[in-house]
């Protein structure tokens, strides 16, 4: 690789690599880097009606904090938010290590077959998905009602969806069930790169599976777990369709399942009873940014770090 | 011993049992979608658990759904959009990937770093400025600004995943090369198909997000003409959410293309998701 560096035409101006790189950073530049800064710098502006933009300061996010109207919303979507994370890293992730440890172990026949059918839900439109549990769900067709009757919990069953409590818990199951797939095909990638001869050395020395489990595996998947936690952390605090699809903008029933993603499109373009604010929406996606940086640097600089330091 | 070996081969059976519980919970929705968007109304509430053979077989949901929606063009639509931004995204990717693998010129760890911001920050906080930029830009209702917006979204993970692969290539074959005189263009010509596993991977990886996104369609290019699958969809359903048979065949309709992909490339995605993972 180190002879690659100095080409045979010498120090010529390297005209090629200007043009290999130009496409993709213009591009990227223009339709992703700029709108990101630009909301920024927005979210320091309001308009008068007749659509002049002048500078605030830092008026929006006071409003965005303290006003009556705008604070219970923006704290309502971002503990919905939590609750959305929460259950996602809980029941995801110990199901999608389970999966991804039975997988692993060696007696297992049909290990391709399961993990296709696992990520299949994975691959799907949110909306389908939406779409697919609200009818399985629906008192009308009976499914859910069905099978909970064949297992004696009938009298369990409720119209999840439209009750306010635990409607947010039902959506972030059916996020569950769709994006299982990922942490799963992550945790098994990690397990079976762990060597034989050192799983072998520990069942030689009388380990248990259950010892060999928790003692050598669980902290070579430490690292995973930790890409796990900021992929879905980055993807859950920019959620959107399911919500959108199943409960509309305005996130019902009485914005029990409002989450940041359908805060920021009912701010920026508004709802049945109130006009779009573009400004607001760009303070409302600031505040996001913010905190899905948060949760990346978090991750970039406290778990990474203490984990490599932990394996060394 | 033998009350050892015992007690291993009953311990393998709740292993299995947990695995074939997981599978059909991931199926069974869409099963009962598939089968029973080939029913008719009555069978779909009465044996929704049963297979559309005999009398309850219908295609009145799909007639349907093609007499009152465009669902042809909305493929066309969705086709177009997916295939466009994978083309731009794997060349565009390709080349970058190409420049930061082989030149160390001055800036190359910060133009790497620099694009690969992308990866983590999602695009679509910036939407406020993009529909600024795409209504100034005259493209409001093109599917040539979703392309757009879906090359810049999809081109940090796909530069970074290919500059991994490129780093790989032999350099005696770029030297051999250069040795008979060939231009920096030609070169890569030669190294990007030694790639080209990479390169199916990352186009597995960035179709399947461009195909089922709702929110650019929705804010960037809602008209009847340019709408794609997965916001037809969305607004189809919602209008006829009572009329069941319709909305099972659209919701079959809008899910099978991926699926018959998912089936053929699903070994591919899945090596790719595997081998990325464990670098």
């Amino acid at each position: 690789m180190a002879q690659t560096k100095s080409h045979p035409s010498g120090r010529k101006f390297p005209t090629h690599i200007i043009v290999f790189l130009a496409p993709a950073v213009i591009i990227y530049t223009l339709f992703m880097i700029y709108p990101l800064l630009d909301s920024m710098r927005l979210s320091f502006f309001a308009a008068d009606s007749a659509g002049n933009e002048f500078f605030v300061g830092l008026q929006n996010y006071i409003t965005l904090f303290t006003d009556e109207l705008w604070k219970p919303r923006l704290w309502g979507a971002f503990k919905n938010n939590i609750v959305f994370f929460l259950i996602h890293m809980i029941v995801q992730n110990s199901i999608g290590l389970l999966l991804a440890a039975i997988l692993t172990s060696r007696f297992v026949r049909g290990v391709g077959f399961f993990r296709t059918i696992y990520f299949l839900p994975t691959m799907l439109s949110v909306v389908i998905v939406g779409f697919i549990w609200q009818l399985i769900l629906s008192p009308l067709w009976g499914i859910a009602k069905g099978m909970m009757e064949a297992v004696g919990l009938g009298a369990y069953f409720q119209p999840w969806l439209g009750l306010e409590g635990p409607a947010l818990i039902a959506l972030s199951l059916i996020s569950v069930w769709q994006f299982i797939g990922i942490p799963m095909m992550l945790f098994y990638a990690t397990l079976i790169s762990i060597p034989d001869e050192l799983l072998e050395a520990a069942t030689v020395d009388g380990a248990s599976g259950w010892q060999v489990f928790w003692k050598i595996k669980f902290p070579l998947i430490l690292p995973t777990v930790g890409i796990v936690a900021v992929l879905t952390f980055v993807g859950n605090f920019n959620a959107f369709d399911l919500i959108y699809t199943t409960q509309g903008a305005l996130a019902g029933p009485n914005f029990s399942t409002d989450l940041m993603g359908t805060f920021f499109y009912r701010t920026f373009f508004g709802q049945q009873l109130q006009l779009g604010n573009p400004t607001m929406g760009a303070t409302v996606a600031t505040v996001m940014f913010i905190i899905i940086l948060t949760g990346v640097l978090i991750y970039m600089f406290g778990y990474q770090r203490r984990i490599q330091t932990y394996e060394l | 011993m033998n009350t050892k070996k015992l007690p291993r081969w009953l311990g393998r059976i709740p292993a299995y049992i947990v695995l074939l519980l997981a599978a059909l919970v991931a199926l069974f929705p869409i099963y009962l979608v598939l089968i029973n968007s080939f029913k008719e109304r009555k069978a779909i509430f009465k044996t929704p658990w049963a297979l559309p053979i005999g009398d309850v077989f219908s295609l009145v949901g799909y007639e349907k759904v093609f007499e009152r929606s465009n669902f042809g063009l909305y493929f066309t639509n969705s086709l177009v959009v997916t295939i466009g931004s994978m083309f731009f995204i794997l060349f565009f990717a390709a080349m970058a990937a190409y420049a930061l693998s082989e030149y160390d010129f001055p800036g190359n760890r910060w133009m790497g770093l620099y694009l690969a911001i992308g990866i983590m920050i999602p695009i679509r906080l910036g939407t406020v400025s993009i529909l600024r930029l795409i209504v100034a830009m005259n493209l409001v209702n093109t599917r040539t600004a979703l392309i757009l917006v879906y090359t810049a979204m999809g081109l940090p993970l796909a530069i970074f995943i290919l500059t991994e692969f490129m780093k790989q290539v032999p350099g005696e074959l770029k030297e051999a090369a250069r040795i008979d005189g060939a231009s920096e263009y030609r070169i890569f010509w030669l190294v990007l198909p030694l790639v080209r596993p990479a390169i199916a991977t990352v186009a597995v990886f960035t179709m399947i997000p461009i195909w089922n996104d709702l929110w650019f369609p929705l804010i960037l290019a809602p008209s009847e003409e340019t709408k794609t699958v997965t916001l037809g969809a969305q607004q189809f359903l919602g209008q006829f959410v009572s009329d069941w048979n319709a909305v099972l065949s659209s919701l079959t309709l809008a899910m099978v293309p991926v699926l018959i992909l998912y089936i053929l490339f699903s070994r591919q995605l899945i090596r790719g998701l595997t081998a990325g993972a464990v670098k």
